[in-house]
């Protein structure tokens, strides 16, 4: 019932925003995030013990069902969003939005979508959502983007689109194997992928893989990626890095990995090569950035890389990991997106050559950004070093070419360091132009940032609850 | 099969209701009532029906299965529903709006017969009583050339066709001895095909595929949708088009499935075809109406992923596939026709100054792109479950899957100029209440069919 609510809470909300005319709409949504994290974090408890699960009649000639499951990597999931949720809406208090209810109503139904795609237990219901959480994405960044919105959201929209008609494909495959009478329930269709051949199980392995890296993005499917976080406003920038890029990791893990375990075999070398390849490329083009969001979006891709890398590396403390990770990432990111926001709002660009002495002008603003950076880079006793390290073992203990894969990967780090570093110094520090003057941190972007920063400190510290949640989920998937 | 019947006395009906001194109005509420009351015969013949066996009519000459019926009474209520939203501009296209009622009665009077026949002269005539009303009504905006030119066209390579399915139904005659479908399965096997036999079919597939606009056999398609009054070409792109799938299907299922190793693969290269040309060519387009003529091309490719696989699946498939598309094309038509400015442009801003208007379109829109949630990927989904069941054709899975994609390019342009871009569409009329919630009954249809599929299907 729990997990039931978490998808009813924000369509509720949603719909409601839309009725709502003026400011009002914003403390409906903020209402709404609010009640789903309530609801999140008894759920999140609850599953610790054991998995939660939820399951309705829907369309039974299809052979698909309401289901709903809520295992530690889920519920963790669910919570991430409706913390990232909430904290985007206490941050976001912008008065001049134009029709705001429309913008809080596809907020919210995007939340949906989204913890309707960490809950699906059936692979039809599972592609609903995910489309679901498309559609509002879509139309956010069309009518609030930035100059070019248009053809760089459509952009992202054809390129998951397409991805998610091959998924679509590969799922219809799985479910005509199933024993008797064709079933979309996730046990029905592990069963029917295993029994597969190895040659058909590769098929449907890249019908699945496309979708899901294209969502990440994995390399070279990545090319929607830069333009699509540039041009959405911030909310929607949060939204796409934080939670949906999540999905594809998220889909890989529960509905690729144990799905066709044969095909991932024949295909996990070439998807680790691919991924770290990713990651240098990304951080390269990061170094060389002026632009702040473009730089965290690659920046995000380079992250991205990595977790992909040791999800098709098949190890128990790697997948672990990624768990964590995943997280975390959605956290951090979510701060940085959040920073940059103020900034551009305040500065009016967001143009690296341009900025300079945060500290002076904004002090509280500059040490939030600079422990978000940390956190980003993995410093240790920041949320980012645990997993990190976990997922660097993971992949230094992979079988084949572990230690190589590993040191390249391990530029990223390093690299990452470099712009990471570099941006902080550009913006935070040096002179502050003449004649600028900015506010500090509002009360309410005080309070979301204080949120970020505390789970940033609190899990670099104190990771185990998260560690204890996803442990045995970490480990029927790595097996 | 009342409705066989009613269609026609109500199509006479409406044909004496233009002789006295009726105004449009009371002859559009007249049709409104009257396509009702045949909505009503087609569900009481639903009810009515056997559950157990077919039941034989007319000397045999016709086969009245229960999944017919279904079929009968679904696009009847579309057809319904298309009047409703459309009646006032039917009856703006001329000065004999009664006519223009009656000649539609008399196009369901052909999608009867072409949805129970069992005999190859019925399917024949049921072609015939199908096209020759929408000749007529492509060519009714006699002021128009391009109305003339389109219904010219539509006629000239409609009897072509014809006489290519003459020819092919002979053929087919010299190799069975028969003209029943039923007799045909019996006769008709791998092992000793008359060379006569599979001339003959792939002429009816020819003449068929340029009925349901399949490439090929599209050329006419673009020209005549474009040329036609706008609410007629929504009906001929739809309700039209759905009556010549399913007698397309009913033949192959049941005459031919034994050979189907024979068509299977010319069907697909076709099905192929049509998805690319379709798709392709709707890209380049300016005018949203010539957009829908090859959007109408590109819905024909997947419904003929149906008529591919010789399963049960395939049956529902094209029944949801025929109401989904139906209903979508035909609220978009609705919308269309309200506006003075077919190009894309003319959309621009409609969001801000009709929004109810530009939510129905995207509902319309979304269903039509196959987006989750609405009829149209319900269609979809049916059409591939099919094919994929038949195992073998997965290329042309994957193939008609990135065509989709294609066709999200032309879609949501119209979504794009509605709501982020700015303009001020200018409309034929003022948009009444009763418009508003007509569309929105529409949009509601649409999201039904989405989420519960099963309400349209009698199995």
């Amino acid at each position: 019932m729990l997990l039931l609510l978490l998808i009813l809470i924000p369509i509720i909300a949603g719909i409601l925003s839309f009725t709502v005319k003026g400011p009002g709409a914003r403390t409906v949504a903020l209402g709404g995030a609010l009640a789903s994290l309530a609801v999140a974090v008894p759920a999140t408890l609850n599953s610790g013990a054991g998995p939660l699960s939820y399951d309705q009649a829907w369309i039974p000639m299809l052979g698909t069902r309401f289901s709903l499951y809520g295992d530690g990597m889920s519920t963790m999931l669910c919570l991430l969003v409706s913390i990232v949720f909430s904290v985007v809406l206490i941050v976001n208090n912008n008065k001049s939005l134009d029709r705001p209810n429309a913008f809080y109503g596809f907020i919210m139904l995007s939340q949906a979508g989204l913890m309707g795609v960490f809950l699906a237990y059936d692979a039809l219901l599972f592609y609903f959502f995910w489309e679901l959480a498309l559609i509002p994405v879509y139309f956010l960044c069309s009518y609030w983007g930035g100059e070019k919105r248009i053809t760089a959201t459509f952009k992202f929209f054809v390129y998951t689109f397409v991805g998610s008609l091959m998924m679509l494909a590969g799922l219809i495959y799985l479910s005509m194997q199933t024993a008797g009478v064709n079933s979309y329930a996730w046990p029905d269709i592990v069963r029917a992928g295993a029994s597969l051949s190895p040659d058909k199980q590769q098929w449907v392995f890249w019908l699945m893989f496309i979708a899901f890296a294209i969502k990440m993005p994995i390399f070279p499917f990545h090319t929607w990626q830069p333009d699509a976080y540039e041009q959405s406003p911030t909310p929607v920038t949060i939204i796409l890095s934080a939670l949906m890029v999540k999905m594809g990791l998220y889909a890989v893990l529960r509905w690729l990995l144990p799905v066709v375990p044969a095909g991932v075999d024949y295909w996990s070398h070439f998807v680790v090569i691919l991924s770290v390849i990713g990651i240098v490329y990304a951080s390269c083009l990061a170094i060389v950035q002026t632009d702040m969001k473009r730089l965290v979006a690659y920046s995000s891709i380079a992250h991205m890389g990595l977790m992909s890398a040791v999800a098709f590396s098949h190890s128990v403390i790697g997948t672990h990991g990624i768990m964590l990770q995943m997280f975390n990432h959605g956290i951090t990111i979510t701060g940085m997106w959040l920073i940059i926001g103020m900034v551009e709002q305040r500065w009016g660009t967001r143009n690296m050559t341009k900025l300079g002495g945060m500290a002076t002008v904004a002090p509280r603003m500059a040490i939030a950004f600079v422990i978000i950076s940390l956190a980003s880079v993995a410093l240790p006793l920041t949320n980012g070093f645990v997993g990190e390290f976990m997922m660097f073992a993971g992949l230094f203990g992979s079988a084949d070419n572990g230690m190589m894969l590993m040191v390249i990967a391990g530029l990223g780090v390093i690299l990452g360091a470099v712009y990471t570093l570099n941006m902080i110094q550009n913006t935070a520090y040096g002179e502050a132009a003449e004649g600028i003057k900015v506010a500090d941190l509002s009360l309410n972007e005080y309070v979301g940032i204080a949120v970020i920063v505390g789970i940033i400190l609190i899990l670099g510290v104190y990771p185990k609850p998260l560690l204890d949640l996803t442990a045995s989920v970490a480990g029927a998937i790595a097996k | 099969m009342k409705g066989l019947i009613a269609s026609t006395v109500f199509g006479i009906v409406m044909m004496f209701a233009g002789l006295g001194s009726a105004t449009k109005k009371s002859i559009g509420l007249l049709a409104v009532v009257l396509f009702a009351a045949l909505t009503a015969i087609g569900v009481w013949d639903v009810v009515a029906a056997p559950t157990d066996a077919p039941v034989l009519m007319f000397n045999n000459m016709l086969r009245i299965e229960n999944y017919s019926l279904w079929f009968n009474m679904l696009m009847t209520g579309c057809s319904l529903l298309y009047v409703i939203l459309m009646h006032k501009d039917i009856a703006k296209v001329g000065s004999h709006s009664s006519e223009y009622f009656a000649l539609i009665f008399f196009t369901l009077c052909g999608l009867y017969l072409l949805s129970t026949y069992n005999n190859l002269l019925m399917l024949f005539l049921g072609i015939e009583i199908l096209s020759i009303p929408q000749y007529i009504l492509a060519g009714s905006d006699k002021q128009n050339l391009k109305s003339s030119e389109a219904a010219l066209k539509y006629f000239l390579m409609g009897s072509f066709s014809t006489g290519v399915l003459l020819m092919g139904i002979a053929l087919l005659f010299g190799a069975a001895k028969s003209f029943y479908i039923m007799d045909m399965v019996s006769v008709l096997h791998t092992e000793s095909l008359n060379p006569m036999a599979m001339a003959g079919m792939v002429f009816i597939m020819i003449a068929l595929s340029f009925k349901v606009s399949a490439a090929p056999m599209h050329m006419w398609t673009p020209d005549v949708y474009d040329g036609s009054p706008t609410p007629f070409t929504a009906y001929m792109a739809t309700i039209a088009k759905a009556a010549a799938f399913f007698a397309f299907l009913r033949l192959f299922h049941v005459s031919f499935n034994n050979l189907s190793n024979h068509w299977t693969m010319l069907l697909a290269c076709i099905t192929a075809l049509t998805l690319l040309i379709g798709n392709l060519t709707a890209v380049f387009q300016q005018s949203v109406k010539r957009m829908l003529a090859y959007s109408s091309i590109a819905q024909a490719g997947f419904m003929l992923f149906a008529v591919l696989s010789v399963n049960a699946v395939a049956w529902q498939g094209i029944v949801i596939y025929a109401v989904a598309y139906s209903i979508a094309t035909i609220g978009l038509f609705a919308i269309l026709v309200k506006l003075k400015d077919y190009t894309y442009d003319g959309f621009n801003g409609l969001a801000k100054k009709e929004p109810v208007l530009a939510f129905a379109a995207s509902i319309c829109i979304f269903s039509l792109a196959g987006i989750p949630l609405t009829g149209g990927f319900m269609a979809k989904y049916y059409v591939l479950v099919a094919v994929v069941q038949q195992g073998q054709l997965m290329w042309l899975v994957i193939f008609a899957l990135l065509m989709a994609a294609v066709s999200i390019y032309y879609y949501f342009r119209v979504i794009i100029a509605m709501y982020f871009k700015a303009g001020n569409p200018e409309l034929v009329a003022p948009i009444t209440l009763g418009d508003k919630v007509a569309l929105l009954f529409t949009c509601a249809l649409i999201l039904l069919i989405g989420v519960a599929p099963q309400l349209f299907l009698n199995v």
